[in-house]
């Protein structure tokens, strides 16, 4: 009969995932949707409890040791996270995200361990499955915290060295050969399984070490689908299917985000994982003709108030300022005087595909003002101002026609068609990828200088002050 | 009634097969706005681990793999809890403008 509840609990789980997930799909209804997978969640860790009386033979003696050590795990494991979700800032979710995942993956790995170093799985099959999930889930593990490290700028730079890609490859190639042995042996010493893991460790850390921040959303994306994999490899493992499913879930929703993602970006996951990017040749890229004007954010913002249209450019610089709350006091004050204001959004604007909604959103910003580029780039060149704040790479024209330039080909927001554009930029510095932008070289553009809270502050008064 | 039933390997290459396209399906025509809170709510779905790790720490019977069983469920009750807060904090704060004027 519990066999029968804990079966079902299961059961009911993977179903309110599925239908969690779907209903995230829609902004409409996506809080909704977590709700629902939070129940499932719910039900499902309940119910494991019922492992308890199905303990084996040999695990009935230590029962009462392992509830309690499972209760009190499950309360610091659940305090902790949930503290540091609440508490953390919205600019550096991306690397929460990056730690929960990690988090996961060490689970997966961590109960493929006491399989392999206390319950001994039946079968070569069964210790197979086991054995690899392991390996994903460590190196899931040990990814993310690098990830996350880079993420948290607690790790500056891309760490990387000559024959990197064959040590790395050596690397991986001697774990999966003690992974062999350890399928092979079921006898295999204690030693051996301590040197898997560490070898899939360091495999995680050294695969991750040579990618550069800007790439890290799709990393972190990738492992994401590694730890769903590595899950459902171990619910494979354990007999149980709300895991398999769960994971695979994840596993190929995680892919499918991961190549979306890296596509946004034009380039292949091959290239973000082992090309060294932005170690092209400087000055490789074409002339540079004009100059760069300077324009006064007061007469920017005058401009803006008596134009009929205007679609906001925002970048990660509008996050690192915190300005997205006087932004958005300032589109209402356009707003107010029946200027029709709009936000253009880059696939990847902010650190993840979909972050700079997220920020925009917890400004207070309505996601129906909010547009992806597909949808609003034919709209710029009947747009009277493009108002580019803390972006770059992402609008420089040199995507499209400087064949000789490291970010030709990828998809950018037209805003230099726009009839007047203005840049709210700290200084000439360039940006990510390194290059020169057209864009700031246009005769429709000039630049406002200055920090975006700062020159945000100077506008709204300016308009305020018109007003009254 | 015995349940005791275990999954035969061609039985789970289905089940894989079944759960990959769902997520693919589920995911495919989302917009990029949400890609974000996705990824925060796949990570969430994935803490299902935990459960797993319960399953480990419940059969273990030698110190070694109680003391690894433990760190499995606390990270797993980790990987659950944070990405559950992270995903409704982001999601909390999708609302469009008809919806903020009530």
């Amino acid at each position: 009969m519990l066999a029968l509840i804990v079966e079902l609990s299961g059961f009911a789980a993977a179903l309110l995932f599925i239908l969690g997930l779907k209903r995230m799909s829609s902004p409409a209804t996506a809080l909704r949707g977590i709700v629902l997978a939070g129940i499932g969640m719910l039900v499902a860790v309940v119910a494991s409890f019922g492992y308890l009386a199905m303990a084996s033979e040999a695990a009935r003696a230590h029962l009462a040791v392992n509830l309690g050590l499972a209760l009190l795990a499950l309360a610091l494991g659940i305090g902790w996270a949930w503290r540091s979700a609440r508490t953390v800032a919205m600019t550096a979710m991306p690397q929460m995200v990056a730690l929960y995942n990690g988090m996961g993956g060490g689970a997966a790995a961590a109960l493929a361990a006491v399989a392999l170093v206390d319950t001994h799985p039946e079968g070569r099959l069964a210790l197979g499955v086991t054995v690899l999930g392991a390996l994903i889930g460590a190196v899931s593990l040990a990814g993310s915290v690098i990830a996350w490290a880079k993420l948290d700028e607690r790790m500056r730079s891309a760490w990387r060295f000559r024959g990197q890609g064959a040590f790395n490859a050596l690397v991986l190639l001697a774990t999966l050969l003690l992974g062999l042995w350890l399928v092979a042996d079921a006898a295999a010493p204690g030693w051996g399984i301590a040197l898997f893991f560490a070898g899939a460790l360091a495999f995680g850390v050294l695969m991750t070490l040579p990618i550069g921040g800007a790439d890290m959303p799709v990393v972190i994306s990738l492992y994401n689908a590694f730890t769903g994999l590595a899950v459902a490899l171990e619910g494979y493992a354990l007999q149980n299917p709300a895991l398999m499913i769960a994971g695979m879930v994840v596993g190929s929703a995680g892919t499918l985000l991961t190549v979306l993602m890296a596509k946004a970006m034009n380039r292949s996951l091959a290239n973000v994982l082992f090309s060294r990017f932005g170690e092209v040749k400087a000055g490789a890229q074409g002339e540079v003709h004009g100059q760069m004007k300077a324009a006064d954010a007061a007469d920017a913002a005058v401009t803006m108030r008596y134009a009929g249209s205007v679609i906001i450019v925002p970048g990660y610089g509008l996050a690192v300022a915190q300005a997205q709350a006087k932004l958005y006091e300032f589109v209402k004050l356009l707003q107010a005087a029946g200027v029709d204001v709009k936000f253009a959004i880059h696939p990847v604007a902010g650190r993840m595909p979909g972050h700079m909604n997220v920020l925009l959103a917890e400004a207070g910003v309505p996601y129906d003002l909010i547009f992806d580029m597909d949808d609003i780039n034919e709209s710029f060149a009947s747009t009277d101002v493009a108002l580019v704040i803390g972006a770059n790479d992402v609008v420089n024209p040199a995507a499209r026609t400087d064949k000789q330039s490291p970010i030709y080909g990828m998809p950018i927001l037209n805003a230099d068609q726009a009839h007047q554009v203005y840049v709210i930029k700290r200084g000439q510095g360039k940006g990510y990828a390194g290059v020169e932008n057209l864009l700031f070289y246009g005769d429709n553009c000039s630049m406002v200088y200055g920090d975006a809270l700062a020159v945000l502050n100077t506008m709204v008064q300016s308009i305020k002050e018109l007003g009254a | 009634m015995n349940l005791d039933l275990t999954m035969a390997w061609p039985i789970a290459l289905y089940v894989f097969m079944l759960a990959a396209f769902t997520g693919y399906e589920v995911i495919a025509r989302v917009p990029s706005i949400l890609h974000t809170p996705l990824m925060s709510g796949s990570n969430f779905i994935h803490g299902i681990v935990v459960v797993g790790a319960l399953h480990a720490l419940f059969n273990a019977t030698t110190p070694l793999g109680q003391g690894i069983g433990f760190l499995g469920v606390l990270l797993g009750a980790g990987n659950a809890a944070g990405g559950y807060v992270a995903t409704d904090r982001m999601l909390a704060m999708f609302k469009s403008s008809a919806a903020r004027k009530d």
